[in-house]
């Protein structure tokens, strides 16, 4: 079956990720999909960041929410994955860093604004699980979270089918990242896709690219000497010399 | 917001230790600043609180016991005070020597700006001050 997760975007105080990804989850693997905006309020601080991260070789994990908790989350969530693996000499089970990052983020009881969805394949199979700045989680075939979320998840609700092709799914997942950055704000610019089998993941960074800066068409200068010139009056200002001092200036 | 009087006082005979950690502010004390500041603060306490006395109702009160003195003995395997200590055994016995958190990251005291005097500070561990 295959799996969708949408990470969306989410606006918060600060410089905040707004994310759109959209995930599916096919039979054997899932897809992870992104935008590349992140807002500061109303102003867009990076046209182009990496929402998408790595966790280990087939776990990646889109973060929504702001930035920084977000990176940080993430980061700590690598770290641990590559202790625990060292330490069991297993690879780690995509369960294990949603249980990770749940726990760090109710102990923190959602002053640590970062939601994630966290996907990949392991023994077990190919999971999506997306966790929330308190500390719940939800397994679905698709998900979607962030400013985003809405309209991405309307795509994956009309579109997603289990079993899809790798081709088809990718393409859903675009749309759905793509109606996202068209019908909200806090997400834009391109789609970062990130395809994970069995095999190995495929970062796509750049998949698509649907709010380019537009072409002029055509001149908006004006041609001098457009606006007529009427009349001309000249009134000449009489100055005289009322005061005059002179203060030497100090050179040595 | 809960207000938590009470706080023990750091210095010797249960009064508060003005030379070496400052005046004492009612107000400091008796709201914390910050909704997760007793959490944070006490966050190991209570989940060794919480294991102990699971532990204790599983497999009976030497478990905990047999525990809590080891941790014990760990604890007191230090350098001296203005050096930083490894807690290399500590960390073994409670698990945390294969996980990184924030206290891993942040304040790292190897990058401290200041140092404590250290002649100061043996004097005061060993009662002399």
């Amino acid at each position: 079956k295959w799996s969708v997760i949408m990470p969306t975007l989410i606006r918060s105080v600060g410089t905040n990720i707004p994310r759109v990804s959209k995930f599916r989850g096919i039979s054997d693997g899932v897809i992870l999909g992104a935008d590349t905006r992140a807002t500061d309020d109303m102003v867009v601080a990076d046209k182009n960041c990496r929402k998408i991260h790595h966790i280990a070789p087939r776990i990646y994990c889109c973060g929504a929410g702001v930035a920084a908790d977000a990176e940080i989350a993430t980061q700590m969530m690598a770290s641990n994955v590559e202790l625990h693996t060292l330490n069991t000499g297993r690879p780690p089970l995509v369960a294990m860093v949603t249980r990770q990052l749940k726990q760090m983020l109710f102990r923190y009881q959602g002053h640590m604004g970062s939601s994630v969805i966290v996907g990949g394949v392991d023994v077990t199979g190919a999971h999506l699980y997306s966790v929330y700045p308190h500390g719940s989680y939800d397994k679905l075939p698709f998900l979607t979270m962030g400013s985003g979320a809405a309209a991405a998840v309307s795509v994956f609700e009309d579109r997603f089918k289990a079993n899809m092709e790798l081709d088809e799914a990718k393409r859903l997942v675009r749309d759905a990242i793509t109606a996202g950055i068209f019908c909200d704000l806090g997400s834009g610019s391109n789609v970062d896709l990130c395809v994970i089998t069995a095999a190995g993941a495929e970062y796509l960074r750049g998949y698509d690219r649907p709010a380019g800066k537009g072409k002029r068409e055509g001149q908006y200068r004006y041609k001098p000497g457009t606006t007529p010139v009427l009349t001309k009056t000249q009134t000449p200002l009489s100055l005289d010399v009322v005061y005059e001092t002179v203060q030497m200036m100090d050179t040595e | 917001i809960v207000p938590v009087a009470g706080l023990c006082p750091q210095g010797s005979y249960g009064i508060q230790d003005s030379l070496r950690s400052g005046f004492t502010s009612v107000k400091n004390e008796l709201l914390p600043s910050h909704p997760l500041e007793l959490s944070e603060k006490n966050f190991v306490l209570n989940q060794d609180k919480m294991n102990f006395s699971t532990l204790r109702n599983i497999q009976g009160l030497h478990a905990p016991l047999k525990l809590q003195m080891e941790y014990r003995a760990a604890r007191q395997i230090q350098r001296l005070p203005f050096l930083q200590s490894s807690n290399l055994a500590l960390d073994t016995l409670r698990g945390s020597d294969d996980t990184i958190g924030f206290e891993d990251i942040l304040s790292d005291p190897a990058q401290s700006e200041t140092m404590g005097e250290p002649h100061m500070m043996v004097e005061y561990k060993l009662g002399l001050l």
